[in-house]
């Protein structure tokens, strides 16, 4: 009778546990970059909406956020390229399939509105003829910036879902609600920051409303796709996105109840932040960890096949 | 003749590209050699793997054709194996190159229009345009195209372009000796490897397969694609690979409906009460 060593039914094959889609190579300035353009966003809706309510504070401090955001931002996507001298390559071609195209445009546009409304807070130390039109444009840019900043903070979440990257792929339906809430939670501490209480009523509401859609998205993702939410519950994006929840807790929490105290507020704004920019790197890092393993590209397509044809 | 001029050329070319079967493959990796040679690509190190004969480890920015290897029991049904004691072991050999898709996921998301369809239908990067976004790399279904990492830009194969364009084999099949990288028109390739499979079931191979050759797939069909002894998964190729643009229409609505939330979020922050 021949001996024969049994394996246990492997639930999946693949050629030497090697991945089948390849990794992304970007480097955590993309990360950054998601953290960065959606303050750049949140900032500069905080701006267009204190202004319009008379709130100043909310104004100068989302007008020059959003600039200071979008400095940084554009500093970490040239970065990030192989061949950083030739960034303008992306402006050689207007790509609809191409979300990074497309968003080359969208940041371009805003990073221009941005500019002028944030260099408009200047506008009292210019001479006088220029004080007004440079006021004039400045206010245009700011609600420019404001009309472009949502395209701006979600079209990250297309961005990423536009890979073969498992999990990235299998969340595009919700990371838009992270990348939106999050955005807005930012913007809110922004003001949270840098404005008296008697102005930041608004901040408090958009951290809410915008805690709120960046928790119920991040537990889509994280509930939602099967064995594709694994790599955001697990390994250091696991442990990042819980992070981002908690200083989301602490943010909100902080916001609601310390209304009369600046220290309490500011401090909320600064939990908010830090809870946006975990979240980021938490879904960068879920992502980049679900092509990492070749069972999160091959079981997926194999359960695939099997309900088409079953 | 394929008349599908995928990239609207004025002149279009019959699509062209290639059909490997693995079936005669003999594991003799003439093909990375002449590939690198004719492309001039560097080498990729010299790691020893201790993946049967395969040292490359797969497709990459320095690998642009890869055999794979794969040592496995010879399938044989189960009564006759119970009779005759375990079989023997077999090898697997596949030669993998990119698959130019149809619906190309590389191509589409590429940002700078570093990656074009060429009028042979193939997908190439123009390497005097690419600035190493990167973007292409992850949305390759196949995990084909890759940064080169001294060198910042993407880098896959291109068909030999530059042969093709004066009417040459490219270098990997040029060099296979057994004729299982087989060079031609798309159309007329997909007749002989429907021929071949068909043939191979006939001398009783029932787990020769076609992969990549379906013009209904996710990908829209490959201009290179393959007849494999098992399963896609086995040699490192996804199952069922989707063109990740193919949501792309799903994915802006879903953008566009989180921007009119966020929108309709500040309204109600701002005018939602006082202070």
């Amino acid at each position: 009778m021949k001996e024969r060593a049994m394996v246990p039914e492997a639930d999946f094959r693949s050629y030497y546990g090697r991945p089948v889609v390849r990794p992304p190579v970007w480097r955590h300035d993309i990360a950054a970059y998601l953290f960065t353009g959606g303050l750049a966003a949140g900032s500069a809706l905080l701006a267009a909406g204190g202004d319009a309510t008379g709130r100043p504070a909310l104004r100068r401090a989302g007008r020059t956020t959003a600039l200071g955001a979008l400095i940084a931002s554009t500093y970490f996507l040239i970065n990030d390229l192989g061949r950083p001298s030739r960034f303008h390559h992306m402006l050689r071609v207007a790509k609809p399939t191409s979300p990074m195209s497309t968003g080359t445009w969208i940041l371009s546009a805003f990073g221009g509105a941005a500019g002028a409304a944030a260099v408009a807070e200047a506008a009292p130390l210019l001479p006088g003829p220029l004080r007004r039109p440079v006021t004039v444009l400045g206010t245009a840019g700011q609600y420019g910036a404001a009309a472009l900043a949502p395209a701006l903070a979600t079209y990250t979440a297309v961005l990423l879902a536009d890979t073969a990257t498992p999990s990235w792929h299998a969340a595009y339906p919700d990371l838009p609600l992270i990348f939106a809430g999050s955005a807005l939670a930012s913007g809110a501490g922004v003001g949270l920051i840098a404005a008296p209480p008697a102005q930041t009523g608004p901040a408090r509401r958009m951290a809410v409303l915008g805690a709120a859609l960046e928790l119920y998205g991040a537990h889509r993702v994280e509930t939602s796709k099967g064995i594709l939410s694994e790599p955001y519950t697990t390994g250091r994006a696991g442990r990042l996105l819980r992070a981002g929840r908690t200083l989301t807790a602490l943010g909100v929490a902080g916001a609601l109840l310390g209304r009369r105290s600046r220290v309490v507020s500011a401090l909320s704004g600064a939990s908010l932040l830090a809870a946006a920019l975990a979240t980021r790197f938490g879904i960068f890092d879920g992502g980049v960890a679900s092509a990492k393993d070749p069972r999160y590209t091959i079981v997926p397509q194999r359960e695939r096949l099997a309900g088409s044809s079953g | 003749m394929t008349a599908d001029n995928l990239g609207g050329w004025p002149d279009p070319q019959p699509r062209m590209g290639f059909f490997t079967d693995t079936s005669v493959c003999i594991g003799c990796k003439a093909c990375e050699v002449a590939c690198k040679e004719w492309n001039a690509v560097p080498d990729d190190g010299f790691e020893l793997l201790g993946h049967s004969y395969d040292n490359t480890g797969g497709l990459s920015a320095n690998s642009w054709r890869h055999v794979a290897f794969i040592e496995q029991p010879v399938p044989t049904d189960v009564l006759a194996e119970a009779e005759a004691g375990p079989g023997d072991m077999r090898w697997l050999m596949m030669s993998n190159v990119c698959k130019h898709c149809t619906h190309a996921g590389c191509l589409d998301v590429c940002p700078t229009g570093s990656l074009f369809r060429t009028e042979f239908g193939t997908v190439v990067v123009q390497e005097d345009i690419c600035n190493g976004c990167g973007y292409c790399i992850p949305a390759c279904p196949y995990g084909v195209i890759d940064q080169r990492k001294d060198d910042g830009r993407a880098w896959k194969c291109t068909l030999c372009y530059d042969r093709v364009g004066d009417g040459l084999t490219p270098a990997c099949a040029q060099a296979c000796p057994t004729r299982s990288i087989q060079f031609g028109e798309v159309g007329e390739l997909r007749e002989r490897a429907a021929a071949r499979v068909e043939a191979l079931h006939g001398q009783g191979v029932g787990e020769a397969r076609l992969y990549g050759h379906d013009p209904d797939d996710g990908v829209g069909g490959n201009g290179a694609f393959f007849l494999l002894l098992d399963e896609p998964e086995v040699y490192g190729l996804p199952p069922d690979p989707i063109v990740p643009t193919r949501d792309l229409p799903a994915m802006w609505r879903r953008a566009g409906l989180a921007g009119l939330a966020m929108a309709a979020a500040v309204v109600v922050s701002f005018l939602g009460g006082r202070p």
